[in-house]
């Protein structure tokens, strides 16, 4: 009786490991059903997680991504995950419940947004982050801000205001992170060929207004001429206007920054900054719908959808 | 006859409006009665219920934590440390909920043998919890945990389908139910929330339950913490912010009183289903997320209000 027992709860704990996995139940017969969403034009519904609509810029994203999927006819539900990493995966499987075609994300954390991934690829749902990268997963296209093109923006724009002889100062942000890298690449890219270009310094910041006018009071007191200082975001250049404008140098100094935040913008219209790089964040939307389009048509995309920027100089 | 009528209505009232609400979702949409989506619901309700499991405990003692978001995220990032370290995820696991035990346990203490309100005294300990995860963590996510099946199985597993946090959850919860209501501990938990000086002067080592109880809850929030950081593959240090107000409104959606000595665990977890239910309907409906957050603040003023009223 005793041996009975025994091997009842032997049984009973083997069947129950044999019964743990990490597979969601529902995956593997879900795949035939999404085969015949494509059909109708009509009745592709498109699910939109956004890290956070606390932001101006993520607001914009969702109004040009939600109007040009009206006028495409898809239905679309934006959920928010209020900047919570955890509330965003909560999200994406809601979304995931209502048999959506395509999953539109916008991580809050390019780490954490994985397993959300991992388990609209289990559905057979095909995947397009916006503006943030993911770690990990099945991701059909990434769409985001053209940076590189940004940068050799702002280096046209230098070169059409103060021509092909002038010292450059750089200021850089956070070493290593993306939005330097391809920043500065940008840059990098016209400015190196104009041999009348010299860049006389190029010291990190790190995106900060605070550190861009302590950085900028420096190469001032250790440099003879600067006729143009390059900031990777407003925020520096702002502070590096702050400290030109105590050495009075300002007038004869263009200032050229990224981002156009609400003070760039007010900076360029009082003519203390002469330009900044505006991302269209609206536009990013945009992509995003006509990527599902493409997506519902079977067309190939590539990895990474550059989204074009604007120069702000007035 | 007519008070036994009130008296039960009070006591099913937070039952009637989950069913309520479950109900008037399940007409607004398709796909929420699917089996497929209450699995989902009860996943995504396990983190919450467990805290506020935790935070019953407190309440009913007549004190309160705001302190649990911020050790859930200390525990989840000791333990992502330590699992991104190589060292076994068990051990990581056992390491997290030790230092839950503690931070709770300090809580206690501070409450207690400091004699400082467990208002100000959770407040002061959410932000060096918080503060502490901060210097921990260095700010940034901890990433490339180990791909531990065992691990692995807490947030994203499932037994015969069933997601592993809701059996978690519902394990956790009948413990608790036995404690609080079948032992000497749980029957000290009430008398002390009910009049603290007469169950002192009645023999009761009032100060030992509750740090007992405040190590509980710390416990709790970072076995929650831990589930979120297997589901998430990573810990946050921005994790669990904010979430001490879910697990307070689920306590008091459940019918505990604030004062203390009334209450039940089983009202928590209805009160943690209705919560997780309002967040899953209405991003199903597609309501935008600003009103939802009035809709849910609308639903625990209503059920407050209520509750005054049947008294």
């Amino acid at each position: 009786m005793k041996h009975l027992y025994k091997f009842m709860v032997i049984a009973l704990l083997g069947i129950l490991l044999a019964a743990c996995s990490t597979e969601s139940p529902g995956s593997s017969s879900e795949d035939t059903e999404s085969g015949d969403s494509g059909e109708g034009n009509g009745d592709i519904s498109i699910g939109m997680s956004i890290s956070t609509l606390n932001n101006p810029f993520f607001v914009s994203l969702r109004d040009g991504a939600e109007s040009a999927a009206e006028e495409a006819g898809y239905d679309i539900t934006t959920v928010d995950a209020q900047d919570d990493a955890a509330k965003q995966v909560n999200d994406i499987e809601d979304l995931l419940q209502q048999d959506i075609d395509v999953l539109l994300v916008n991580p809050t954390d390019s780490a954490a947004v994985v397993s959300a991934i991992e388990s609209a690829n289990s559905e057979g749902v095909p995947v397009v982050t916006v503006d943030r990268t993911a770690d990990g997963g099945d991701v059909v296209t990434h769409i985001a801000s053209d940076n590189v093109a940004g940068g050799e923006m702002a280096a046209e724009f230098i070169v059409e205001e103060v021509g092909e002889e002038a010292d450059v100062v750089e200021l850089e942000g956070i070493p290593g992170a993306s939005a330097t890298r391809e920043r500065g690449k940008g840059f990098h890219n016209i400015v190196d060929e104009k041999e009348g270009l010299e860049i006389v310094a190029s010291q990190a910041a790190n995106f900060n207004r605070s550190e861009g006018l302590t950085v900028m009071e420096n190469i001032i007191q250790g440099t003879d001429s600067i006729d143009v200082v390059f900031a990777h975001n407003d925020e520096m250049a702002l502070g590096a206007v702050e400290a030109l404008e105590a050495q009075s140098m300002l007038d004869s100094v263009t200032v050229v920054g990224f981002d156009a935040i609400e003070d760039a913008r007010t900076a360029v219209s009082e003519g203390r900054m002469d330009a900044t790089v505006a991302q269209q964040p609206d536009l990013i939307g945009e992509e995003a719908i006509s990527a599902v389009t493409s997506i519902m048509n079977d067309e190939e995309l590539e990895e990474f959808i550059p989204v074009e920027l604007q120069l702000v100089t007035e | 006859m007519k008070k036994f009528i009130m008296s039960n209505l009070s006591r099913l009232g937070p039952l009637l409006g989950l069913i309520l609400i479950m109900i008037v979702l399940g007409f607004a949409s398709d796909n929420f009665f699917t089996l497929d989506n209450i699995l989902n619901l009860l996943r995504q309700v396990s983190i919450n219920a467990l805290i506020a499991f935790g935070m019953t405990f407190v309440i009913l003692t007549g004190g309160i934590d705001l302190s649990v978001g911020s050790m859930l995220a200390f525990g989840s990032a000791l333990t992502a440390g330590v699992l991104a370290s190589g060292m076994d995820p068990i051990l990581g696991v056992l390491i997290g909920l030790m230092a839950g035990l503690a931070m709770g346990a300090f809580n206690g203490v501070v409450i207690t043998k400091g004699k400082v309100a467990p208002f100000i005294a959770t407040l002061a300990t959410m932000t060096i919890f918080r503060g502490a995860t901060l210097v921990y963590t260095e700010g940034r996510p901890i990433t490339g945990l180990s791909d531990s099946f065992t691990f692995e199985m807490i947030g994203k597993g499932y037994v015969f389908g069933v997601p592993f946090p809701a059996i978690l959850m519902i394990g956790v919860f009948f413990v608790l139910f036995f404690i609080l209501h079948k032992t000497v501990f749980g029957r000290k938990v009430y008398a002390i929330g009910g009049n603290e000086e007469a169950s002192v002067l009645s023999g009761i080592k009032a100060d030992r339950v509750k740090i007992g109880v405040y190590a509980l809850t710390g416990m709790l929030s970072v076995l929650a913490g831990i589930i979120l950081t297997s589901r998430l593959n990573s810990a946050q240090p921005t994790a669990g912010t904010m979430y001490e107000l879910d697990a307070i409104a689920a306590v008091v959606l459940g019918g505990t009183s604030l004062a203390g000595g009334r209450g039940r665990i089983v009202g928590t977890l209805i009160g943690a289903l209705i919560i997780g239910v309002l967040d899953n309907g209405l991003n199903l409906m597609n309501v935008s997320s600003f009103y939802q957050q009035i809709v849910k603040g609308g639903v625990i003023l209503l059920a407050v209000l209520l509750d005054r009223r049947s008294k």
